[in-house]
């Protein structure tokens, strides 16, 4: 079928109305950090960089910061040892229930979040824990889970066994296969499941609004409760302004990892 | 592989040793952790949710009493208030579904036959990158833009409009649409890209016009990808409760479910979170007929 010219221009044109509408608002919140007001009218009264530096000695917005980097980097290690193992599980071994596995680690994902977030803060409630950082982390790793083990499946399902038999013929110990063999093998996917989740782990709200409880903030946190104070609006201007050019840095690294891989993170 | 014991192995060769022709125990072992939390964390929190559902609430205090009840079934079912959320919040995720279709389909028609391979790349990335781009701080853009005297009443002003505003459930449409839309663009392109060429062709040298080559075999061919699409849209709209209150200042199922969870009624609030997990096993059991697994 060859597209009509007429067809070719519809679709070149609604393409590009499709950008424009997804860019601009990034673009308008870009702008507003350089806001000199807190009124948030459109177009914007003047040019400052006064926020930028009250935003980076803001102790809310450092704080919320690290908290977020660190139930990131711990949800994703979690995520990175419990999705590789249930991968080489189910990649490398038929067993009663394999294909439930797949299912299970979805259920994060495939259920709104709403419903993990009350399940989540209901059984914590229960069990008497304080709701902090660990209990964020928790609810992080069960939907970074499945981000991994995605990768992860997918590269050992086109990885051929006949390397890991070769080793195993030569005398290797399965450790030694499984450091020298496997996991070169799985390394990039592990970066780009690792990435995912990370990412997914940093900007996540709707459960972590369920387990964080009082006085634990996250970066999204942190927005979500100064949206509603007026006078702290130039903050989180910058503050989104930040958090848009650092999503250009995943982008970029999925690049690098390779053209096709890149397509695998999504 | 043989291991003689001649020169006294290391403990983890002990266990290579044992382990080698016992698929059994390293399957045990290796999905030991990964099953173990997901039983215990997952599966059990959800059970702990499914049982607070039949737990009594005290008047009074608003505590939750160890007593076994229907009432936050019957409150569900005689008060409108409930019927007519879920109904919003179910019409919401259908109508940004159908919306994100059919925006997302000429985008991703473009970038998987039409562009060339140089701009198909820029346009897979242009698409990709705003997913990265935090959840919240699109919530609060478009709040800013759809606020009084925002971007949006400068845009529409020369024509005479005004921009919605924020109580107002077209907002909530737009910016839902807005959120979701990449998740169903990528989908959809990459179903396309898997239609071979000589399927086309062959419904052209068979005399099937444009119209009809697309009606009869791109649309029954892409069907899947689009029924994988719709799963993250409708299931992304039906439990959000932030978009609702901070765009459209209305109330979805997610906020009454946020709302009981912290001060209200946990065994209320747990009932209600059953109906977003019902509707979405429905919807997954009719995505997977239209074969929307193969094509996530």
């Amino acid at each position: 079928m060859t597209e009509s010219r007429l067809t070719k221009a519809f679709l070149r044109v609604a393409t590009g109305v499709v950008l424009v509408f997804i860019y601009t608002p990034l673009v308008i919140v870009a702008i507003y950090a350089f806001n000199p007001t807190a009124t948030q009218t459109w177009p914007p009264s003047g040019f400052t960089l006064q926020w930028f530096g009250e935003a980076f000695s803001n102790p809310n917005v450092l704080s919320s910061f690290a908290s977020s980097i660190v139930a990131g980097v711990f949800a994703t290690a979690i995520a990175l040892v419990l999705g590789t193992l249930a991968s080489l599980a189910v990649a490398r071994y038929s067993f009663f229930g394999r294909e439930s596995v797949s299912l299970l680690l979805l259920l994060p994902l495939a259920l709104p979040g709403v419903v993990t977030g009350i399940a989540l803060s209901a059984t914590f409630q229960t069990l008497g824990l304080k709701f902090a950082l660990p209990t964020v982390i928790v609810g992080h790793a069960t939907f970074c889970v499945v981000i991994v083990y995605n990768n992860v499946l997918a590269r050992l399902r086109r990885t051929p066994r006949s390397a890991e038999e070769a080793s195993a013929d030569l005398g290797a110990a399965s450790m030694t296969t499984f450091r020298r063999i496997t996991l070169p093998a799985m390394r990039t996917a592990l970066l780009a499941g690792g990435l995912l989740a990370f990412a997914l782990s940093f900007d996540e709200v709707i459960v972590t609004n369920f387990t964080a409880g009082p006085g634990t903030e996250t970066i999204p946190l942190f927005i979500l409760r100064s949206i509603q104070r007026p006078h702290e609006l130039p903050v989180v201007n910058v503050v989104a302004f930040v958090l848009v050019l650092l999503s250009v840095i995943p982008v970029y690294i999925a690049q690098r990892i390779g053209g096709r891989e890149g397509a695998a993170i999504r | 592989m043989t291991i003689t014991a001649a020169h006294s192995p290391s403990r983890t060769r002990r266990l290579s040793a044992w382990l080698y022709g016992r698929p059994r125990s390293q399957v045990v072992i290796l999905l030991a952790l990964p099953l173990g939390f997901f039983l215990l964390v997952y599966i059990g929190s959800l059970v702990v949710l499914f049982l607070n559902a039949f737990l009594e609430t005290d008047p009074f205090s608003g505590d939750v009493i160890p007593v076994f009840s229907l009432d936050a079934f019957v409150t569900l079912f005689t008060e409108d208030v409930y019927r007519t959320i879920a109904l919003r919040t179910i019409g919401m995720a259908l109508l940004v579904t159908v919306t994100c279709a059919i925006l997302g389909f000429p985008v991703a028609y473009y970038i998987a036959r039409i562009a060339s391979p140089r701009t198909k790349r820029i346009l897979v990335i242009a698409v990709l990158m705003p997913l990265w781009a935090s959840y919240l701080v699109k919530i609060y853009t478009w709040r800013t833009m759809l606020g009084g005297n925002g971007f949006v009443d400068w845009l529409l002003a020369p024509i005479g409009l005004e921009s919605p505003g924020l109580d107002s459930l077209v907002s909530g449409w737009f910016v839902l649409v807005y959120l979701w839309l990449p998740y169903m663009i990528l989908p959809i392109q990459a179903g396309l890209e898997r239609i071979p060429g000589s399927l086309l062709e062959a419904s052209a040298d068979l005399g099937g016009k444009a119209g009809i080559t697309f009606r009869r075999v791109v649309v029954p061919l892409v069907l899947p990808a689009i029924a994988a699409g719709s799963i993250f849209t409708f299931s992304l709209t039906l439990g959000d409760y932030i978009a609702p209150a901070f765009i459209s200042n209305t109330k979805f199922i997610g906020n009454v479910i946020y709302d009981n969870s912290t001060l209200g009624n946990l065994p209320l609030a747990a009932a209600y979170s059953m109906l977003p997990v019902l509707i979405m096993v429905i919807y997954l059991l009719i995505a997977r007929r239209l074969g929307a697994f193969e094509s996530l």
